[in-house]
């Protein structure tokens, strides 16, 4: 395999412009020849599908959902970033790029980096336009904030709902498209293959799950905008659906995955409550801007928080980094939390959980203003906890949130497979190996209105097509394979439940491939995934039938691919012998205990490619060269 | 905390359908309702039975997806919440929970406790947009909005399109959805040009869809889970009826 990035030469501030310049159009009037098929309608695939919709492509856009309302970016809270230096405070494309390419710790490509700070101003003009009702001053003009340790206030938010909005406003641009029937929308259709016809990405094969029927579709192109995978790690704050399905059967047709071990711990949720728990809640970072993090001095503690006088409690973060204090970032805060835990220092019923304390911000400004300040938050915190966390402190543990990995796509978001384009939090482009607060949802929505619709006119108009049918040999034979896989999943009959093999799959990767990871862990990790793996598929117990609304056999085939996917995750971070983002290997650490790199040896994009289920994968490199911005040691002490 | 459940289990749109009695034991307090049934449902495929199939994503009140009537009430006991958010402490131990799936004509019964919400979309598709252009619009600041504006039409924007209101209206009317979408609009300079079509085409298509009317009744508004206030209601009215003088 050979991995062109295909970025264009120039200086980095002209790239995108002579690229856009140099790109091949479709004419008008022969756009509603092309099908472009859109798996995921979250805020990558809602905006694609409506700006291709409205160039007049004939768009199929796909959904697991009852509605492109329901994807995962709904969730969103904290905002979207746009250098448009409201603010006047020195903010600029320049500093948004600087800031992108030094917090993904130097682990992405600077040119696609640039291209994302330079759309991003007019992703909130397009928002703006199509009514989201963004947070605004006194005189009328949009509020920004900063967010995520940023220096400058870049960050625009609707209250703490901002990609409701945004999902809003790009579901809304697609409705509009529906209606003029530009875009046809199929709810409750998961794609579970691809098709790749002499050697294009040329449909899908999809399962309505209302009925059971497996459907095939057939296209000039394929765009997947199916998300992340950290539910990989079965606990995260992802929606209960959100899988890894759609990366993982283009994976095993040729696209090659990229970084796959890059994945984000976000340090403040709500920690589990006990074996039931089927999802973990995320709980804003700003709360650290006001909240202390303590654990007891003493192990195995029992005595209430208030009762803990201040001698015998430890501010560990304060203590450790003088400096930044509670605000170290995600990555650091996370592997801290942990690390105390695994200690003995932990509190609550499972001690895997550590306080964050308003009392010193409550005696010093009054509960008024924290009240205000985080409101919203201590309600969600109490309704779910029933505590108060005005008079107790909170407890809040580290969890699985967002992957930086994804499928390898080049400047134009095609992957290994022409084709076949991969936006959003599914490919692996932009964020490098840890990604900014208030850059996911920027990223999803620059792939969506502003890259895509360039790049696919682009292949669409530069490639020959045969002509394909869904009733040619190899839509058939993907079919049977899908359909052979799932009497397989039926005829187990055995003892364990699908969510027993997921929970169990997540505390191997929690434990071994979470967040402090070493040699001998990834290797238990390795043997344990292929063990769990294998009972699987002999002792899963699916019920239900196949050719009805079946949750069960649906999340079968999911942790079924979870399980390969996990393997694959573990064995990227063993072989990347080095720290780096949320990437951290116990054995190669400053004498602080910070993520040490190693930018000689590891200063590319790993791209598995699939050799077989069970068969070590063939590894790629993507050298990344920083022209233009200096790799240098983070340092929060 | 132990409950005896009614539950409704609908195998197709075509079945009947009937009330079945089950029973959880050793939940605790603060499991979420949609946990229970996890509970539940892992007991049921353990003895081979088919789960009851619920909607359900986000778990965190955001997405829309969930949504029964609980004991009579959308979304169950307790103000401003999905059914995601209701928690086991607030039943009472050994308390007998009746939980059903939305009913209105509307919204088509696909199995057990999930329900065909799509009409819903197809109100939005009849209208509920601006029709800004891709890339074809102008700087964010140059069209200022009074803050006030700006928070009202985000109250309405809160909306998770779970047809709570629906469920609860005596005449299953969708009018508190309509009028969210409507209203954000509204109030918004943006949406001042198309605000005629607009509100026409989504009342009409409201009605297409088999909706019933308004009689003021404001039950959706105490089953909101994200407390839209009727009073965008009153402003869908207006609007539509300065669309029809004009
Ligand atoms: C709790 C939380 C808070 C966050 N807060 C922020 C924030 O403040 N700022 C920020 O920038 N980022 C934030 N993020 C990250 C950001 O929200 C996501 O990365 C981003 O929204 C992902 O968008 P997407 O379009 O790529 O995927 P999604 O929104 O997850 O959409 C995926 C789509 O693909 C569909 N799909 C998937 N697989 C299939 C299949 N096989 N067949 C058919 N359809 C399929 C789904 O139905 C859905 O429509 C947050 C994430 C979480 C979880
Ligand atoms: S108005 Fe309220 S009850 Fe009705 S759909 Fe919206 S959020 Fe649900
Ligand atoms: S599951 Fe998303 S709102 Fe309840």
């Amino acid at each position: 395999m050979t991995l062109d990035s295909k970025i264009p030469s120039g200086p980095i501030e002209k790239k995108w412009d002579t690229h856009r310049f140099n790109m091949k159009l479709v004419n008008p009037s022969n756009r509603r020849k092309y099908t472009v098929i859109m798996v995921g309608t979250g805020l990558a695939g809602a905006s694609a599908a409506a700006s291709l919709g409205e160039l007049g492509y004939n768009v199929l856009a796909f959904s697991y959902h009852e509605s492109p309302r329901r994807a995962h970016s709904i969730a969103a809270q904290g905002g979207i970033n746009a250098p448009k230096n409201y603010s006047n405070d020195g903010d600029s494309i320049w500093r948004l790029f600087y800031d992108t390419v030094k917090g993904g710790d130097y682990r992405a490509r600077e040119a696609n980096v640039y291209r994302l700070a330079q759309v991003s101003g007019n992703i909130i003009d397009q928002c703006v336009a199509q009514g989201v009702p963004f947070a605004r001053d006194y005189a009328g003009y949009l509020d920004n904030r900063s967010f995520g340790g940023a220096q400058v206030s870049r960050t625009f938010y609707a209250r703490g709902q901002t990609g409701q909005q945004l999902l809003m406003g790009a579901y809304s641009a697609l409705s509009r498209q529906i209606n003029a029937g530009t875009v046809k929308f199929f709810p409750r259709r998961e794609m579970l293959d691809l098709v790749i016809v002499n050697g294009q990405a040329r449909g899908i094969i999809c399962r309505d799950l209302v009925t059971g029927k497996i459907e095939t579709y057939a296209a000039n192109a394929v765009v997947l905008a199916t998300g992340g995978y950290a539910n990989t790690f079965y606990l995260s704050t992802m929606a209960k659906a959100s899988n890894a399905t759609a990366l993982w059967r283009a994976y095993k047709k040729g696209a090659a995955f990229a970084n796959p071990c890059f994945t984000q711990i976000h340090p403040t949720c709500i920690p589990q409550g006990g074996p039931y728990q089927s999802k973990l809640t995320l709980m804003s970072e700003s709360l650290r801007n006001d909240g202390r993090i303590w654990v007891p001095k003493k192990k195995g503690e029992t005595r209430k928080p208030q009762d803990i006088p201040e001698e015998e409690r430890d501010y560990y973060l304060e203590r450790m980094y003088p400096s930044f204090g509670n605000l170290v970032p995600r990555d650091v805060a996370s592997r801290r939390a942990k690390e105390m835990c695994d200690k003995g220092f932990g509190v609550g019923s499972t001690g895997l959980a550590v306080y964050l304390d308003f009392a010193d911000a409550i005696s010093r400004l009054g509960k008024h203003v924290i009240e205000e300040r985080y409101g919203n938050l201590c309600d969600m915190y109490h309704e779910i906890t029933a505590e108060d966390p005005y008079t107790t402190p909170m407890r809040i543990y580290p969890a699985a949130h967002y992957t930086m990995g994804g499928l390898w796509v080049d400047y134009n978001l095609m992957s290994t497979i022409p084709g076949l384009f991969v936006g959003g939090e599914a490919n692996f482009s932009d964020h490098g190996a840890n990604r900014l607060g208030a850059s996911a949802l920027m990223q999803g929505l620059a792939d969506g209105y502003f890259i895509l619709p360039y790049t696919l006119g682009n292949y669409l108009a530069s490639t020959k097509f045969d002509s394909v049918k869904t009733s040619d040999g190899a839509f058939k034979e993907a079919q049977s394979g899908i359909e052979d896989m799932i009497k397989r999943l039926m005829s187990i009959n055995g003892k364990k439940t699908v969510e027993e093999f997921h929970r169990e799959l997540g505390k191997v990767m929690w434990e071994f491939v979470g967040m402090g990871r070493n040699k001998t862990r990834l290797q238990q990790a390795l043997k344990e995934i292929p063990q769990i793996r294998e009972e699987f598929w002999k002792n899963v117990k699916v019920v239900g039938a196949a050719n009805d609304l079946n949750a069960e056999l649906e999340r079968a085939g999911r942790v079924a691919d979870f399980l390969e996917l996990g393997e694959l995750l573990a064995l990227d971070a063993l072989h990347r012998e080095e720290s780096c983002g949320g990437h951290f290997r116990e054995e190669h650490q400053t004498e602080e205990g910070e993520a040490l790199r190693n930018d000689k040896k590891f200063s590319y994009v790993a791209a598995w490619e699939f050799a077989g289920v069970g068969t070590k994968p063939v590894l790629n490199k993507e050298p990344l060269k920083f022209e233009y911005v200096k790799p240098s040691q983070r340092s929060y002490k | 905390m132990d409950f005896k459940l009614k539950i409704w289990r609908q195998k197709n749109r075509n079945d009947k359908g009937q009330f079945v009695d089950y029973e959880v034991k050793a939940v605790s307090p603060d499991a979420s309702f949609l946990e229970m049934l996890d509970i539940l449902n892992d007991t049921l495929v353990k003895k081979g039975e088919e789960p009851i199939a619920f909607d359900h994503d986000c778990r965190e009140g955001i997405c829309g997806s969930c949504g029964m009537v609980i004991d009579g009430r959308s979304h169950g006991p307790g103000r401003g919440i999905a059914t995601c958010e209701l928690r086991m402490r607030v039943f009472r131990d050994s308390d007998t929970i009746v939980a059903e799936p939305w009913r209105t004509k509307a919204f088509p019964i696909l199995k057990d406790l999930i329900v065909d919400r799509t009409a819903l979309d197809r109100i939005m598709a009849a209208g509920g947009y601006i029709s800004s252009k891709t890339g074809g619009v102008p700087e964010a600041n140059s069209i200022p909005v009074p803050k006030h504006d700006a928070e009202e039409s985000m109250d309405a924007a809160a909306c998770i399109g779970c047809g709570a209101c629906v469920a609860a209206c005596p005449n299953s009317s969708a009018m508190l959805f309509v009028a969210a979408k409507v209203s954000q609009f509204a109030l918004l300079p943006q949406g001042k040009i198309e605000r005629k079509e607009r509100v026409l085409r989504m009342v009409e298509q409201m009605d297409k869809e088999g909706f019933g009317n308004c009689s003021n009744n404001y039950a959706c508004e105490a089953e909101c889970p994200k407390k839209i206030s009727v009073t965008h209601i009153a402003r869908l009215n207006r609007e539509f009826i300065r669309a029809e003088l004009t």
